[in-house]
């Protein structure tokens, strides 16, 4: 048996071998990038990919001349904001939909569902005047207030909230608590693993923003950092690559570092909550 | 004062099986109560509203402004009832962006499961160390939008860049990649792909590490290749995450925006212009709000149709 299942040493070597091939074909991208954020500006332009006059300056010229982290403390706002938002929000109409019986409950939840087949970019005609009436232009608010729930959070909590035991529920009757005791002191801890998905998405899918802010925000001051790096290529004129690469690797590494801690929620979002 | 949970040993929710009985089979077990009336409308209050202002609301209002005329500032001036969506739907300009977006959605849906597929297969053997690989696999998840465009651009970038650098080196022939037409467009079809990989390689990893291993150990008795293996054990167990996952990639390429404009503009010639891109400049750049409004409906529809496909099969994967 043991012949049969366990592969022969060639056919590791190959394994090993392709799996590295691929890898660093996939992380080139981030590879070059990387290097060349380490280069003069005047070395890359010359062509001399490997030239050994590596150093910091980039990084220094970046976090001085540049307001990079004032876009990176605006996108932490936004999305820290929008994600508090949609755990509440979300989970509350969730708890609706599940513990509540009401006139209109399938109603009201096809109409969630609707919501979710309504592509955010085919509305920014109306939405940019509504906000634009609101008086709402170029500030924080503008980008989280129309994001504050999501249909998506909805579906995705009320699958959850569903597969709770029913004793919990009986329990809780019994013990006399009301709904939002219930609510709080039960359901939100028991469900503390979708809650943590949906907030890895949600924050996720703010910071990944771009067309609205880029709609909605004029200045600095508010502009998150996807469009504040694209501010940034345009008033470089596409010319200090090395000080462009360098504020790309400022805004990517904490984004991979949160990904590599939270990666096991993501995939139980998509595996369990989601798509059940 | 209300005893805490731990306290009523009987029925401590901590100890409940959790696999007894579930809420959804006990629905009619509720009764309507009229508190019960209240509490939802508390809490499904915020929701609504949000709903309703930012997604109800400006879809009707695209809808309304789609049968009209528009001025400048996007205010209706004459009705003119399907004549918008006629104009779009005769006109070569719309059609031919309607082509190139179908072109994209379709090769970055294709490129990425297939490429999604190599590496899942690949990092799903179990080898010392293959956790490694998984994370490098995924890592293009945490890449945002504007990241990947400086990332890319500089590798195609005609003067400077890394392939072109490449192509010097080996004697190449030089790709103008973002300066011709064909080349531009699969420039950003490569950075979509890219940028797509790492979500589509956790899900399908997600899904291949769920197939029973005894499948396979019967076809390693029955003496299956591994490319057997593969498309008679592997690809229809994974099928409905297959399914799945080509259409969230489909769904999410209609509605691409952020790569067109830090990447192409939706140049050169329009080669580029997709439907979303062509909404914005129509509506921000041209004032044209009318027809931006009809191109928004029809997005709309397109997006409206496959997410009903998902939803189906979403209800499939439920009794799985």
């Amino acid at each position: 048996m043991d012949l049969v299942t366990k592969p022969k040493l060639s056919r590791r070597i190959w394994d090993y071998a392709l799996l590295t091939i691929l890898a660093v074909i996939v992380l080139a991208p981030f590879l070059i990038g990387l290097w060349t954020s380490f280069l003069p500006t005047m070395q890359i332009a010359q062509g001399n990919f490997l030239s050994t006059k590596v150093s910091f300056q980039n990084y220094i010229d970046a976090f001085t001349q540049t307001p990079i982290l004032r876009y990176l403390g605006n996108s932490l706002v936004i999305s820290t904001a929008t994600m508090v938002a949609q755990l509440i929000f979300c989970s509350m109409s969730a708890y609706a939909f599940v513990f509540l019986k009401f006139r209109g409950r399938k109603f009201l939840f096809g109409l969630f569902l609707a919501t979710m087949m309504l592509p955010f970019e085919a509305e920014i005609i109306p939405n940019f005047q509504t906000v634009k009436a609101m008086g709402l232009l170029n500030s924080y608010s503008v980008m989280v207030i129309p994001f504050l729930t999501s249909a998506f959070g909805v579906f995705m909590l009320r699958q959850s909230f569903m597969q709770m035991p029913a004793e919990l529920k009986e329990a809780a009757d019994i013990e006399g608590l009301g709904h939002f005791q219930f609510y709080w002191k039960m359901v939100l801890p028991y469900n503390r693993i979708p809650l943590m998905t949906l907030g890895a998405y949600s924050f996720l899918g703010a910071w990944n923003q771009y067309l609205w802010p880029m709609l909605t925000t004029f200045s600095n001051d508010f502009r998150p950092v996807q469009n504040g790096l694209r501010q940034l290529q345009s008033e470089e004129t596409f010319n200090d690559w090395g000080m462009i690469q360098a504020t790309a690797a400022i805004v990517v590494i904490p984004t991979l570092i949160v990904l590599f801690i939270g990666q096991h929620y993501f995939k139980s979002g998509v595996n369990e909550g989601a798509v059940k | 004062m209300l005893k805490s949970p731990a306290q009523s040993t009987p029925t401590s929710p901590l100890s409940v099986d959790k696999t007894k009985s579930k809420l959804a089979e006990q629905e009619t077990k509720f009764t309507l109560n009229a508190k019960d009336k209240y509490f939802a409308w508390a809490f499904l209050g915020p929701s609504l509203l949000i709903l309703g202002v930012f997604i109800f609301y400006p879809m009707i209002k695209t809808l309304y402004l789609s049968l009209f005329l528009t001025n400048t500032v996007g205010k209706t001036t004459v009705f003119v009832g399907l004549s918008n969506y006629m104009n779009l739907l005769t006109s070569a300009d719309y059609l031919s962006s309607l082509g190139v977006t179908l072109f994209y959605v379709f090769a970055v849906t294709i490129i990425t499961i297939a490429l999604g597929l190599i590496l899942a297969n690949l990092a799903s053997k179990r080898l010392p160390g293959i956790g490694l690989f998984r994370t490098l696999f995924s890592a293009t998840m945490g890449v945002s939008v504007s990241v990947a465009a400086i990332f890319w651009l500089f590798i195609f970038n005609p003067s400077t860049g890394f392939l072109s650098l490449v192509s010097t080196w080996m004697h190449l022939p030089q790709i103008p990649w973002l300066t011709d037409p064909t080349a531009a467009m699969w420039a950003v079809i490569i950075t979509t792909v890219w940028m797509n990989l790492g979500f589509t390689f956790l899900i399908l990893l997600g899904a291949m590490s769920a197939v029973p291993t005894t499948l396979y150990e019967a076809a390693n008795i029955e003496g299956a290749s591994s490319r057997f293996q593969f498309f008679h054990i592997t690809i229809p167990s994974i099928s409905p995450t297959l399914f799945f996952v080509s259409l969230i990639t489909l769904i999410e390429s209609f509605k691409s925006f952020g790569l067109i404009d830090l990447m192409t503009k939706g140049g050169p010639t329009n080669a580029t212009n997709m439907l979303v891109y062509r909404i914005y400049k129509d509506a921000f750049y041209s004032g044209n709000y009318a027809q931006a409004s009809a191109e928004s409906i029809i997005l709309t529809i397109i997006i409206a149709l496959f997410t009903l496909l998902q939803f189906k099969v979403l209800e499939k994967r439920v009794n799985y």
